[in-house]
């Protein structure tokens, strides 16, 4: 793809989830799917993207991440990468603020945004009958879309958009519940505790009686899914990203 | 004569000891590393008008900020009474503004007398809500002992210090209808006169006399001991929160600070750099384990917390019982602060190879910063724009790049970044999901 010669309106930097977790990979599909429909052309790095450095970061290696970020930014440069689009809120995190510092300047849009942007020019049209119309639906804000990244209405515009019934939880955007595992947490075991911190969360949600968990990031779907198994909800509750709810509606 | 004597000796007294409180405060923020400047300074002000004379943050959860609010306005408003009471204090004299303010000075005591009450209201209800209510997060693990007496301490003494305002305008102004001389005319006043009119009256005016100097007293005593207390306790914040919202970083939330040091480092490693022929082969120390590795700010705005445990009460860890409590992170950094700040003030220790044996990690445990999920949560919650998240974050670089610890959970991930570029160890490649 990068051998074509042709500049690709957009990269999509698809993640080490994306890329490789099962569940993610849906979504990874689903917005390719989404963008051809919308006849956006995208490009993705395939096996020379590697991950941001995110987990590493945050885990305390500094060392690691620049390694990562430095050898990121070489590529992306050379393609005179200048907008990506991604599905997961870290890796949008780190492109969009901590890149720069390194010498790596892109226009960083999280997918949701994008969404919003082809829904509302037209490009993308949510079909009249057979979506998700009326679905009881309660939103989960990521951390690093939300509190990190401001990011709190573009997803909820989608939400609108689908004309779901949106029950928002009490502790949502700027007070929204991590999922836990963000911080690197996602690849160890917790400390001790008397719950794990998904667990809460799903608790919260399943308050609202959604018969959707809509979420942004790779991550917290694992995690929404992981607590709604340990709730035995996991046949009552689908966990879903915003991509898939539009791909169903179009 | 004789007041003003003990005046001017209790003034001179209490400036002393204050000095000596506040050098040490201002030497110990001074341990650590100067930051870089960033930022503009129009958005600077900007937050220190919204957040810390505005209280943007602490109106998240209204009723709280209301009561907080009466005691702030009410500590604000005062300083304008205190510098009469300083002034006739020094000079003897006796409500020394209410000739040349007339009216106004009415005014001008009747809104404290008013705010003085809803101060009042205030602190008995935040006394209650600790020690009656119960609220979870004052009785976190962390507020055992000093800080939770510190806390009522302060309470209390608001409360003696508003029984002192209502004691001396009580009796000045019966004083007043009796033409007694020093207590010239202040004017009607709106708590004090029926507390006059309705308990003293009927009490002899030398008794009078001497009721209306106790108030006074009891009020400026009150005063210089809260000056003189504040730098030992979490109190400052009045002071402090100020600068340290002056102080706090303007970059996004999701933006961790940038090492430079390590810059250096990997692209010296990856062959983009060269080293420099004559460079130090000692590494500076990453991250922080003490004081002396965290930035001025860092310690700033520990000095500046006054541990109401917002943060910890967001904390998705601490709410799930993990041991960690953002609070207590920045507690932890003032302890650890005040003790390097004693040993230097003793002697024991010198600044140039400071060893007392200890470090942040005698305060702070690994499994405290290994629960962090890095979620911001504390750091939206800080009503002063404190960044617990940021001390967590310097102490794991810390473990992983000088000490080579951490959680042995993270070796499988880093060793999958550095071979594969990717977070799990994959045997297909990073694009296989196109093929399905």
């Amino acid at each position: 793809m990068q051998a074509e010669g042709q500049a690709p309106e957009i990269l999509f930097w698809v993640g080490c989830a994306g890329s490789f977790d099962a569940r993610a990979q849906k979504v990874t599909r689903a917005l390719c799917e989404i963008l051809h429909h919308a006849g956006v052309s995208f490009a993705i790095l395939g096996q020379e993207e590697r991950c941001t450095g995110d987990p590493a970061r945050r885990a305390g290696n500094e060392l690691l991440f620049q390694m990562l970020a430095t050898m990121n930014i070489e590529t992306l440069n050379l393609y005179g990468v200048r907008k990506i689009v991604t599905t997961c809120p870290h890796c949008f995190n780190t492109l969009k603020n901590e890149y720069p510092a390194l010498g790596g300047h892109y226009e960083v849009i999280h997918h949701t945004q994008l969404l919003q942007e082809l829904l509302s020019s037209g490009k993308l049209r949510i079909k009249e009958e057979g979506g998700l119309k009326n679905t009881r639906v309660t939103y989960h804000d990521s951390c690093y879309l939300g509190r990190a990244n401001g990011v709190y209405e573009a997803p909820r515009a989608l939400l609108e958009a689908l004309e779901v019934e949106l029950v928002e939880m009490k502790r949502s955007r700027k007070n929204g519940f991590c999922c836990g595992a963000g911080g690197a947490q996602m690849w160890k075991e917790d400390e001790p505790g008397d719950k794990r911190i998904n667990v809460e969360r799903v608790e919260e949600a399943l308050e609202n009686q959604p018969q959707i968990i809509a979420a942004n990031c790779p991550f917290c779907i694992t995690m929404l899914q992981d607590g709604l198994k340990a709730k035995d909800k996991s046949e009552d509750v689908l966990v879903y990203d915003l991509s898939e709810m539009i791909l169903q509606s179009l | 004569m004789l007041q003003q004597l003990l005046f001017l000796s209790v003034l001179g007294l209490t400036l002393g000891i204050a000095y000596r409180g506040y050098r040490r405060v201002w030497q110990n923020i001074h341990l650590g590393k100067p930051e870089p400047f960033e930022g503009n300074r129009l958005e600077r002000w900007r937050n220190t008008l919204l957040v810390a004379f505005g209280q943007q943050k602490m109106f998240k959860n209204w009723l709280p900020a209301l009561f907080h609010l009466f005691i702030y306005v009410a500590f604000l408003i005062t300083q304008v009474e205190l510098i009469e009471i300083l002034i006739d204090g020094i000079t003897g004299k006796h409500r020394f503004f209410a000739p040349y303010l007339g009216g106004f000075y009415t005014f001008v005591i009747n809104f404290i007398e008013i705010l003085s009450v809803l101060a009042l209201v205030a602190t008995v209800v935040f006394l209650a809500r600790r020690n009656l209510l119960k609220v979870p997060r004052f009785w976190k693990p962390e507020m055992r002992g000093w800080p939770f007496r510190d806390a009522n301490y302060i309470l209390i003494g608001e409360i003696v210090l508003i029984f002192g305002i209502f004691t001396m305008n009580s009796a000045d102004g019966v004083l007043q209808t009796r033409g007694v001389d020093p207590y010239v005319p202040t004017g009607p006043l709106a708590i004090s006169q029926w507390l006059g009119t309705t308990f003293l009256s009927t009490l002899d005016t030398p008794l009078l006399i001497g009721i209306e100097r106790f108030g006074w007293w009891l009020h400026i005593l009150t005063v210089f001991s809260f000056l003189c207390y504040l730098p030992y306790s979490k109190h400052l914040h009045i002071l402090l929160a100020f600068p340290s919202t002056w102080y706090a970083p303007l970059r996004p939330k999701g933006q961790m600070t940038h090492m430079p040091e390590v810059q250096r480092e990997v692209r010296i490693l990856m062959g983009l750099e060269q080293p420099e022929a004559n460079a130090p082969t000692e590494l500076p120390v990453f991250g922080a384990n003490d004081v002396f590795s965290l930035s001025r700010g860092h310690i700033l705005q520990a000095y500046a917390c006054t541990e109401c445990g917002r943060c910890t009460a967001v904390c998705p860890a601490n709410i799930t019982g993990k041991k960690l409590s953002p609070r207590k992170i920045v507690m932890a950094v003032r302890d650890r602060a005040e003790e390097v700040g004693m040993n230097l003030a003793s002697g024991k220790q010198h600044l140039q190879n400071y060893n007392d044996g200890k470090s942040l990690f005698d305060y702070i445990s690994p499994e405290e910063l290994h629960a962090c999920t890095t979620c911001n949560a504390c750091v939206e919650a800080c009503p002063v724009l404190i960044n617990p998240m940021e001390i967590i974050l310097q102490m794991r670089r810390y473990e992983i790049l000088t000490q080579g610890a951490g959680p042995s959970d993270w070796l499988p991930l880093f060793n999958a970044l550095e071979n594969n570029g990717a977070a799990w160890a994959m045997s297909e490649p990073r694009d296989a999901w196109r093929k399905n």
